[in-house]
């Protein structure tokens, strides 16, 4: 049996720009403000870079293709430069690709760099992607809210949950995330709304309104890895380790079998059982001190609480509305806003994520910081529920 | 030696199942053309964004093909002045989507509204063996304002001919030729243009319709009051009872024109007349069929002793309807108006033509795949089993008659789409597959339409996407609910 990245990798340096409307600037500039962020926290020089994972999920929008871009945007010659891509997976894969490298001892320090640049499309809401020419024949061009909001119809059947006690959870999970945006000055949407805005608003894909959807926003986000011997030697004290990193995919047996219910992600709870295994957490309720999961819609924040196994099944709505992830509540969620008010450039949002944990971990959250916070997790999904991806890592003080 | 009797075995019909009310197309003109007003009587069906003469056509055929104890037939040939290629043959791609045999001999008919009757009467008259499925069907686009946008309809009829047990047994038919020219429409453009109704009347119809019927009744040796079923196409409203009583038809064997509920039918409205009347007739009653342009076409038939009758037919079709009243959909649906859908609607939807062909059973015919291995109905078929994994394992498996209901599902107002909102969801097939797709059909109630998980659902043949810039439609299989 494998034994795991757990405690194998040491988070060097970090750093995340701005997100949001980022009219003003380009990939490039994104790119560079997150990484002078992450190269001064880890104290180390560019020339000591051995290798970087770029992480960009639409070429239609962006850079283009290949990692040359992220080459050319920092300058790093004649190091290995990949990119990678899973939709909205892609920043946790470029993390995962970084750590593997060193993890490995192929290279001593590496890179991993996640960037979108969502608002040069001229209109709100994502670009249509390409679904390849097979799928592009049968499969109906329906957009990302209306991807995930099946989980809604999938949920009300299976519990028998009437639409306005689930609507009303939904309309909790998004309120719960701007109140935290408030406090985290680099994100997209810093304003606290009301319940009654969050009901009311326009409809995007039944039954998920505006204030269900999280912001579409530029931004980028940065790692430095290297491992723990060498960040000691670097003169790192408190280190951040990364504790696990997991991956599941569907082969399509949701989307093409009738096993899949509708009512939660089964990717989401493959990685978390593997993840959990990997990082040696057996309660993650107890054991989790605060989590950053893919809020891209409110019905996906509400079934990954049972997908993580923080909420029985069928019971995530009933927590949620008591306020268990709340800022206040047993297990945080959200902290600094989630995709939802933090925003969501794709491919920099798994590392958007990991920086939360590392600034919580390390206790630099200014006015959001949590009270001892030991262990993160991240959660990223990418594709629709029924045909995706999804991606956990786990971060924590190394003891 | 004499022919085999040939006459109709087996019919279908297909009717889109919106109905405007003709009040709100002239309430909607009132500003300009208030005299619309005395015309709005009544509703016409209307095509959705997503239906052509071709899905039409399939709806026709499905209709008549199913389970009517038939061989399949060898040769299809598709009337309608509204098909969407002008080079590409319309009928290969309904009997690519009805799943026929690639031996089948195709044909389009065209250039008239007559074209329907003037390919039932080859079909007829040939001296074939096997059977040959006659389809008719027509989207009919009129200007807005014009009482043709009153008149007309949308509809398909499909008529099986063949041997032995008939419905309906052929007598003979009549065709003439003249060049009365009613109303033309040059090739490339959208909308008819039409010579006063008075003169069509009364110089075109009643002159030459009636003297082709006396012709063939005489030729067959029946007097006039032996015809129980008297049906007239192509003509002014009102003209079928003129010429009924030149002839000495009593006016209640005239088969209703279906103004009132359908709509003119273009080709498919004289096939959808005598279709009226296999419903209604009792063996041994005679049925006349006429199509007016540039002269006509006259059919004669005599009431056969076979009991098939197909699911739907043309009272089924009539009756599954869905209301509408709004007539800016019907002049978006129509192409009259060209709604400004925001950038989403800039997304190219060319689609590759070489993997069209490499799964053209996949996508025409919703053909699946089932594993020989484990059994699993899938869709779409790949090289791997979705359940057990085994390779190089699917057989086969259609799945366009295939019923199933929603597992999940949304309705979408942020993807572009021509009838918003989209209805989109994951289909669970009673047989096991499942697939994410577009469901139709689904009405206007509430939000949600009134579906939910659990509503049952059959498979339509639609147009999947409108390649705006190179002007190409593409079709494949969407769900609807089933009323």
């Amino acid at each position: 049996m494998a034994s795991g990245i757990k405690d194998k990798v040491a988070i060097l340096g970090m750093g995340c720009s701005r997100f949001g409307e980022r009219w003003e600037s380009g990939s490039e500039q994104l790119i560079n403000e997150a990484f002078i962020e992450a190269l001064a926290d880890a104290g180390i020089e560019r020339a000591q870079i051995g290798a970087a994972w770029f992480g960009s999920a639409l070429d239609s929008v962006n850079v283009g293709n290949s990692a040359i871009p992220l080459a050319t945007a920092l300058r790093l010659q004649g190091i290995p430069v990949t990119r990678v891509e899973n939709m909205c997976a892609t920043g946790t894969e470029a993390l995962r690709g970084a750590a593997y490298a060193v993890g490995s001892g192929a290279v001593d320090i590496a890179l991993a760099v996640g960037v979108e640049k969502l608002k040069d499309t001229g209109y709100g809401g994502l670009p249509v992607p390409g679904k390849g020419t097979l799928n592009d024949l049968w499969m109906p061009y329906c957009s990302a809210p209306a991807g995930f909001a099946q989980l809604a119809a999938g949920y009300r059947a299976k519990y028998k949950i009437d639409r306005e006690t689930l609507k009303n959870a939904l309309a909790h999970v998004s309120w719960k995330s701007h109140l935290n945006g408030v406090k985290s000055p680099k994100a997209h949407l810093r304003k606290a709304v009301s319940m009654e805005q969050i009901l009311n608003a326009p409809m995007i894909a039944e039954p998920l309104g505006v204030f269900d959807c999280c912001g579409v926003s530029d931004g980028s986000a940065v790692a430095i890895v290297t491992t723990p011997e060498i960040a000691r030697a670097l003169g790192k004290r408190d280190l951040v380790t990364i504790k696990a990193l997991q991956l599941a995919s569907s082969s399509g047996r949701e989307s093409g079998t009738g096993e899949w219910d509708g009512s939660n992600v089964p990717n989401t709870r493959m990685a978390a059982a593997a993840a959990y295994r990997e990082a040696g957490i057996t309660d993650p309720r107890r054991q989790l001190s605060q989590i950053e999961v893919h809020d891209c819609f409110s019905i996906t924040e509400l079934v990954t609480m049972e997908d993580l196994g923080l909420s029985a099944d069928g019971e995530a709505y009933r927590d949620v509305l008591d306020g268990v992830y709340d800022a206040d509540g047993a297990v945080p969620c959200q902290i600094d806003g989630g995709l939802k008010c933090f925003g969501h450039p794709i491919g920099a949002t798994g590392l958007r994520m990991v920086y939360e944990h590392y600034l919580q971990l390390l206790g630099r959250a200014g006015e959001r910081q949590l009270k001892s916070p030991t262990l993160g997790l991240s959660h990223n999904l990418g594709g629709v529920p029924y045909n995706g991806v999804a991606a956990i890592s786990i971060v924590g003080l190394m003891a | 030696m004499s022919r085999p009797q040939r006459g109709i075995v087996s019919y279908g019909a297909y009717i889109p199942k919106l109905r405007i009310s003709r009040a709100a197309i002239a309430d909607a003109h009132a500003w300009a053309l208030p005299g619309l007003k005395s015309q709005a009587k009544g509703e016409r069906a209307l095509c959705s964004w997503d239906e052509d003469s071709i899905t039409l056509a399939v709806a026709a055929a499905r209709d008549c093909l199913r389970g009517n104890g038939r061989a399949v037939p060898t040769s299809l040939s598709l009337a309608s002045t509204t098909a969407p290629f002008a080079d590409l043959q319309n009928a290969v791609i309904v009997a690519s989507a009805l799943n026929l045999d690639h031996s089948v001999r195709c044909s389009d008919g065209s250039g008239s509204t007559r074209a329907g009757l003037s390919a039932l009467a080859q079909a007829l008259e040939s001296s074939l063996d096997s059977d040959t499925l006659v389809l008719a069907a027509d989207r009919r686009a009129a200007k807005p304002g014009s009482t043709q946008e009153l008149q007309f309809g949308a509809g398909a009829a499909a008529l099986q001919i063949g041997n032995g047990e008939t419905i309906a047994r052929y007598l003979g038919s009549e065709s003439v030729s003249h060049l009365f020219v009613d109303h033309f429409r040059a090739t490339g453009e959208k909308h008819d243009y039409y010579w006063e109704e008075r003169w069509i009347r009364d110089e075109g119809v009643s002159k030459v319709v009636p003297a082709a019927i006396k012709r063939l009744l005489k030729r067959l040796e029946l007097p006039a009051d032996r015809v129980q079923w008297f049906g007239l196409a192509g003509a002014p409203g009102g003209s079928d009872k003129l010429v009924a009583k030149a002839l000495g038809i009593a006016p209640e064997r005239v088969i209703p024109d279906l103004q009132d509920r359908v709509g003119d039918c273009g080709t498919a409205h004289a096939p959808l007349l005598l279709i009226n009347a296999l419903e209604n007739a009792n063996p041994g009653d005679i049925i006349l069929v006429a199509a007016f342009g540039q002269g006509c076409e006259v059919l004669a038939f005599e009431m056969g002793e076979s009991r098939h009758r197909p699911a739907m037919g043309l009272s089924g079709a009539i009756a599954a309807r869905i209301p509408e009243t709004s007539y800016l959909k019907m002049a978006s649906f129509e192409g009259e108006i060209d709604l400004d859908w925001g950038m989403r609607a800039e997304a190219d939807v060319k689609a590759a033509l070489t993997q069209h062909y490499r799964a053209a059973d996949q996508i025409n015919a919703f053909v699946g795949g089932r594993c020989s291995v484990c059994n699993t109905v899938q869709f779409p078929r790949l090289p791997n089993c979705v359940s057990c994994g085994a390779s190089e394992t699917q057989r086969p498996f259609a799945m366009a008659d295939e019923l199933g209901q929603i597992a999940t599902y949304s309705a979408d107002w942020l993807q572009f789409y021509l009838s918003p909102p989209l209805y989109v969801g994951l289909v669970q097939f009673d047989v096991g597959a499942r697939l994410l797709m577009e469901i139709v059909e689904v009405g206007a109630s509430g939000t949600t339409g009134g579906i939910d998980v659990g509503t049952r659902l059959a498979m339509q043949f639609r147009i999947k996407a409108r390649d705006r810039k190179r002007h190409y439609s593409r079709y494949f299989w969407k769900a609807a609910p089933i009323r």
